[in-house]
């Protein structure tokens, strides 16, 4: 669906995207991770046709976004990270003309709004004036937008930003949702967000893509193991004995905490070693009150993506 | 064309779904009106086309307040507020936008210059007035709007606020207004060209007395196009910066 080479954009003499190349398939739902400005938006921004590239080749389900930009909006729904959004129009008034404007004909945009409007939970909402709305509201609005000219590709720039958490978990559905009919490009700073939402990630630190994959699959490209925190009761000298002799268990660190120990350890071949490590302590009579995530792993791999320059790129890290 | 009519359709909206355009609309007339009585009509005896003259003398300073106040915020509002997103990620052509915008504005102005209709027609009642003069006086006007309505739009599309628009708007057409001050201490041949570049004094005193001059209605028609032209030339290099 879309397929980026050699990607560069130049605002002025500063490279914000640089020798970026990826593709994406049908109806996957990617994420960009990375910092602020690490060049996501501008890389966004190129693929939605508001940018041209300064190099570099890009196409979205085929069309170059060099030789036809028009052609490749008509496939691309955009959300900025705050929703351009007419704040005198009533909800449905503003959809209804969006539609349009972005060339479908008034009875498609009749046809669809309904579906549209319940896709968003925007149904009560459909006849206010968009400056009444609360923020969750205003980004659903953007969403619609975004889709209601049924787009072969949804970008949505940082989806969840000034969200409360009741509006997160709601967005996140939304966004699911989209997935049945469009490829979906996520950009986000929040690791939780991306690990959650997306199928696959594209980490970009200073304006390259320094890795690529699923969760799990950067995770073992970085030869990064899961790390979980154990609360153990038992003698100190006994838990580092039974951890020595686990096969489940690659490094660990014992702390003495009050009545209980607190255990770090790093699984050796990655989360399924969770049970063994478990099945050991037990067999060994040491009481597991706890088993929990130290960190989350992403963040983890994300550290180390973004740690330096020294950074390969992502072909050679992660794919 | 259907994406320019789309956007016109929706700045036509914008005009009328808040104070601003109406504000504008009810001033220009107010000022239109007063100047209308206290000098035109005045209180000395004066030939009905004497009248008619300096009622479009007066209207082309109003309409040309009217076209800067109703232009600046065409593109510049939509840079401040984010909603140029919008328009930029639709598969609007950039002089869609751009003819979409002016033609809403244009719309605007024409509603405001019909409304003046009622000054002339009181000259009937106590006087005889040529239709042509009217109809000559009217084309002028409506150049005029036409000319520094693109002027406005151009110098929205370049500027990051309405205020700077404005402002910029103001002093391209006070420039072409001064030329004819220019050409009187200039040396042929740039006292021809400033001249020719003078917005009021050589193209629309005859439109005033009622006399359309080819030259005058391709002076403002040039104005429209350069302008228009310059617009969608800088609204299509914004994706390139």
């Amino acid at each position: 669906m879309i397929e980026v080479e050699g990607l560069t954009r130049y605002y002025g003499n500063f490279a914000a995207v640089q020798d970026a190349s990826f593709s994406i398939g049908a109806k996957e739902i990617v994420g960009f991770l990375g910092l602020n400005g690490a060049g996501k938006s501008t890389i966004l921004k190129v693929l939605a046709g508001l940018l041209m590239p300064s190099a570099g080749a890009v196409k979205v389900g085929g069309i170059d976004a060099v030789e036809s930009p028009d052609a490749l909006r008509t496939k691309i729904g955009f959300l900025p990270e705050e929703p351009p959004l007419y704040r005198e129009m009533r909800v449905a008034e503003f959809l209804r003309w969006v539609g349009q404007a972005k060339g479908r004909s008034r009875r498609e945009v009749y046809a669809d709004l309904p579906k549209v409007i319940d896709l968003c939970d925007l149904g009560s909402m459909a006849h206010k004036v968009i400056a009444e709305l609360s923020h969750g509201y205003r980004k659903r609005v953007g969403i619609a937008q975004a889709i209601i000219h049924r787009p072969e590709v949804v970008i949505l720039d940082e989806p969840i930003s000034g969200l409360d958490p009741q509006q997160i978990v709601e967005m996140r559905k939304v966004v699911r949702s989209l997935k049945e009919e469009a490829t979906v490009l996520i950009s986000s700073h929040i690791l939780s967000e991306v690990a959650q939402t997306c199928d696959r990630v594209l980490v970009v630190h200073k304006g390259r893509i320094v890795a690529e994959g699923s969760e799990d699959e950067l995770k073992s490209a970085l030869g990064q193991g899961d790390t979980v925190t154990l609360t153990l009761r038992g003698e100190h000298g006994a838990v580092k004995e039974v951890l020595e002799a686990s096969e489940a268990a690659a490094s660990f660190e014992v702390r003495d905490d009050a009545e209980m120990l607190s255990v770090d350890v790093e699984l050796a071949e990655g989360d399924r070693q969770r049970e063994a490590l478990v099945a050991d302590l037990v067999a060994a009579k040491v009481g597991v009150f706890g088993v929990a995530n130290t960190v989350s792993e992403l963040e983890q791999v994300f550290l180390r993506l973004t740690k330096g320059d020294d950074v390969a790129p992502a072909q050679e890290d992660a794919s | 064309m259907r994406g320019m009519l789309m956007v016109a359709r929706r700045d036509l909206a914008a005009y009328f779904n808040n104070i601003w355009g109406y504000a504008v609309i009810a001033a220009v007339l107010i000022i239109d009106g007063l100047l209308f009585n206290a000098f035109a009509l005045g209180d000395k005896p004066k030939y009905s086309a004497q009248v008619i003259e300096e009622f479009f003398y007066f209207s082309f300073g109003t309409t040309t307040i009217a076209a800067i106040l109703l232009t600046m915020r065409l593109v510049a509002e939509e840079r401040q507020t984010g909603t140029i997103v919008l328009i930029d990620s639709a598969p609007l052509r950039d002089w869609e936008i751009v003819g979409g915008k002016y033609l809403s504005a244009m719309f605007v102005l024409t509603g405001l210059v019909a409304a003046t209709l009622y000054m002339p027609g009181l000259v009937f009642v106590n006087g005889k007035v040529s239709y042509g003069h009217i109809a000559a006086g009217y084309t002028g006007v409506m150049l005029v709007a036409a000319a520094t309505a693109s002027v406005g739009t151009f110098a929205s599309t370049i500027s990051r606020s309405q205020l700077v628009a404005g402002f910029l708007s103001t002093a391209l057409i006070v420039v072409l207004l001064l030329f004819w001050l220019v050409a009187k201490v200039a040396d042929p041949p740039l006292k021809d060209v400033f001249s020719y570049m003078s917005l009021f004094d050589r193209h629309y005193r005859g439109f005033m007395r009622g006399q359309i001059n080819t030259e005058d209605v391709v002076f403002y028609l040039s104005i429209v196009f350069a302008s228009l032209t310059l617009s969608t030339r800088f609204m299509a290099a914004r994706r390139w910066r």
